[in-house]
């Protein structure tokens, strides 16, 4: 056990170390966000942060810092960033009020696994529990919806509190972390040095791959005359694409997708098969419950996925590829677990297993894509509506775009169109709310995406309620003159819980109906351009104008108020209880 | 599944807020705890929580996967009644004049096992050691004479099985992958 207790938290590395004597906590902050090379922040100050904005005028051309709106918006456009970059997102508040605006944001990285870094404010130390101004616990508030959390009530603490944040944020399964600082830690001064950390000893974020579990897999494959795989954000995360798509053509297994595994796999493979869940495609969710092997890599059994377990892949062996134990059999029973990266565990099983196809089994998915087709696909392309149908804009931008762009969604009805309609073809570009179903998600989120990623397109789709959740954050786009392609499906409803309201609830529509202001004065009046798209025929030409617009824009897009998403697995039932109409 | 009685160790860094952390995994799924002791190993800076709950075991191992996630978590385990050598502490306060009245108290106190602690002019406190139904037992026995206050500690337990945190810790290393 001694070197159990010796053992220190941080190794020293090779690499260089970040020193600088005599500064102040707040120095220390920005030294170590650079240390760990953090070009971006997004934030809001208030008195208990001040410290910080103060050190951080001094370092305005190594980290840049965008203003926010609202707290909100800063942990969501963290969020964004992180996902597009596929490392930790920072955002920065005061106490009080600035940190539980960030809760929002924290509680959907958390339950989407996304790393983000959340530095808040606190009163001085001499005042904690005094219920001082601005003084809220968010160490006990944020604490079930963090990884980690911890509160520095000394300068010198930082460095190490810094290192291990990223540390964990960025390792194993991703997720949200939080640091909070007290302002006496801000002021004090220390000699800074800053080492990585590479190590806990109470942490395993990841096993090393168990042969012994993937000889158990490779044959249950090998021997599988119905195998279907399941793949959700976990290949994103551990940056698997490339694995899984040699894993695919190898096996010849089909492939379909979670709301948040989309991008990691082309829609236009000629493996994939489709979209998982509750308004997912029609075939993978009835195949579920026909396939004999089931393999599920980065995913973990979501209820919007399963529907009711009790009659959810009963037949099916099922191999679950986590890389966080505490998923194996939360959901559903596994035969075979491999708790591992998905990465490393792709390259393991592709070795082994044998070059296969299954032409028969593959068809029987194309013949439910037909079904789908006729019954849903066909009337939601080519409606016979006077007004445009949110399924025909997506279309259109997938056509437009040839699915390569940076998609952000909402939540409602545009979000379930897009993520059906839209054909992604390149990696990392789905970015929407998918375990919290976080209305107001978008616009920042979209932000954050363009910041870390400029180079790509990214359009923001967003429904008439979730947009005026976070609006006020088309300020940031002004001020820092941000790129984002914005599109508002308009059906002038809160057009899911209408949906619902109308099949579960007798029409009985109970506060759906949205009165909205202009939204292009809206938009407008924060310097953007701005069209209103009314007609069918203008839709393609403003489209055009959009996504050719070097700078930030904004379409309005009048939209069927009443259309319904279909499939639709009802909640509670089975996924073989979905229903095309 | 059946529910039973399970007997959780958890093997933590001693760092504030753990308490916390480890508890929600219970209230969250609405698991009640029966009780919950923590305190120093043999080893400095490791905490042990004792926490004893009701509850079938699939749901048992689950919540212990959900613990031991944790960060500053570095194992947990958990046991059936068989497996743990394990023992609780009551402390029941008493009248005086309970004592002056006749020697029936006396006599219990011997029977059950028990001990004097503090003897004061109005009260005293007896002391026994023992599981849950022994220390009730007590508590019946002397509820005629009258009870002034009456508290029972939370489990602490001891694991049979021989094998040591260490070596957990060092099968865990081995597997894993820190990059
Ligand atoms: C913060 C938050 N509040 C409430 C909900 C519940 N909710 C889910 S979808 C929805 C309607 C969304 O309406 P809108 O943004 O107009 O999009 P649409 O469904 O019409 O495309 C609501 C209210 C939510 N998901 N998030």
């Amino acid at each position: 056990m001694e070197t159990l207790v010796q053992e220190v938290m941080t190794k020293k590395k090779e690499a260089h170390v970040s020193q600088k004597l005599n500064v102040t906590g707040a120095e220390a902050l920005i030294l170590s966000l650079l240390a760990e090379g953090v070009d971006s922040i997004f934030g809001y100050p208030g008195g208990a942060i001040m410290p910080v904005y103060d050190a951080l005028y001094d370092y305005q051309e190594q980290l840049k810092h965008y203003l926010v709106r609202h707290e909100q918006g800063a942990i969501h456009a963290a969020q964004g960033y992180a996902r597009v970059q596929g490392r930790a997102g920072v955002a920065l508040a005061t106490s009080g009020p600035g940190a539980t605006n960030l809760i929002t944001g924290i509680a959907d990285a958390m339950i989407d696994s996304t790393p983000v870094v959340c530095i808040t404010g606190q009163v001085f130390r001499h005042l904690l529990g005094s219920d001082a101004f601005q003084e809220v616990d968010v160490i006990s508030v944020s604490l079930p919806i963090t990884k980690w959390n911890f509160q520095v009530t000394k300068a010198e603490e930082i460095p190490a509190a810094i290192a291990k944040a990223f540390y964990i944020a960025q390792s194993g399964r991703p997720g949200p972390v939080l640091i909070d600082i007290t302002k006496n830690a801000q002021n004090e001064r220390f000699d800074f040095e800053y080492q990585k950390c590479t190590k806990i000893r109470s942490y395993f974020p990841r096993r090393k791959v168990d042969a012994n579990a993937i000889d158990a897999a490779v044959e249950l494959i090998n021997s599988a005359k119905k195998p279907f795989m399941l793949v959700g954000q976990g290949v994103t995360l551990s940056k698997a694409e490339e694995e899984l798509k040699a894993f695919a053509e190898k096996s010849g297994i089909p492939v379909a997708s979670t709301l948040l595994g989309l991008s990691a796999f082309s829609t236009k493979h000629p493996l994939y098969v489709g979209y998982l869940g509750m308004h997912g495609n029609y075939g993978p969710n009835i195949k579920t419950n026909e396939c004999d092997v089931l393999i599920a890599v980065g995913m973990r059994f979501d209820d919007r996925v399963t529907g009711d377990l009790k009659s959810y892949a009963k037949q099916a062996k099922v191999i679950h590829v986590e890389i966080d134990p505490a998923e194996i059999d939360k959901n559903v029973k596994t035969t075979v677990a491999v708790v591992a990266d998905a990465k490393e565990a792709l390259v393991a099983l592709t070795e082994k297993i044998e070059k296969k196809s299954y032409p028969e089994w593959l068809q029987e998915f194309a013949d439910a894509d037909r079904l789908e087709y006729e019954k849903v696909i066909s009337k939601d392309f080519a409606p016979n509506t006077e007004k445009i149908k949110m399924a025909e804009v997506i279309k259109m931008l997938s056509d437009k775009t040839q699915g390569t762009s940076i998609i952000v969604t909402d939540v409602g009805q545009h979000q379930m169109t897009t993520t059906r309609y839209y054909q992604f073809t390149e990696k990392d570009s789905n970015i929407t709310s998918g375990g919290a179903g976080t209305m107001g998600f978008c616009l920042p989120a979209a932000i954050g995406a363009k910041v870390g990623r400029p180079d790509r397109q990214v359009v923001a789709i967003i429904g008439d309620g979730g947009f005026q959740m976070t609006m006020q954050e088309l300020g940031v786009i002004m001020q820092y003159g941000i790129a984002v392609k914005v599109i508002i499906l308009n059906n002038n409803f809160l057009g899911m819980v209408r949906q619902w309201q109308q099949m579960f609830f007798d029409n009985r529509y109970s506060s759906v109906d949205m009165h909205n202001p202009d939204f292009i004065k809206l938009a407008e009046a924060f310097g953007i351009k701005a069209q209103k798209v009314e007609k069918r025929e203008d839709l393609g030409s403003a489209l055009d104008t959009m996504l050719d617009s070097p700078e930030a824009y904004f379409l309005e897009i009048c939209v069927e108020k009443e259309t319904n998403v279909f499939p639709m697995v009802p909640a509670g039932a089975g996924v073989g209880g979905i229903r095309l109409e | 599944m059946e529910n039973k009685r399970f007997t959780i160790s958890v093997f933590t860094e001693n760092t504030i807020g753990l308490l916390h952390r480890v508890t929600t995994v219970f209230t969250r799924r609405k698991i009640n705890i029966e009780s919950l002791t923590v305190s120093e190993t043999e080893t400095q800076g490791v905490s042990r929580f004792t926490i004893v709950v009701n509850g079938a075991e699939d749901k048992v191992l689950q919540v212990s996967k959900q613990i031991e996630k944790q960060v500053e978590v570095l194992k947990c385990f958990f046991y059936e009644d068989e497996q743990v050598v394990y023992q609780e502490l009551a402390l029941y306060k008493m009248p005086t004049k309970a004592f002056a009245r006749s020697e029936a108290v006396e006599d219990i106190i011997r029977e059950s096992n028990a001990r004097v602690l503090a003897i004061e002019p109005e009260f005293i406190v007896i002391e026994k050691t023992g599981r849950e139904h022994e220390t009730q037992a007590l508590f019946e026995k002397l509820k005629p004479f009258g009870i002034l206050s009456f508290v029972r500690s939370g489990r602490v337990a001891i694991a049979k099985p021989m094998k040591r945190l260490q070596t957990h810790l060092e099968e865990l290393e081995s597997i894993s992958l820190f990059e």
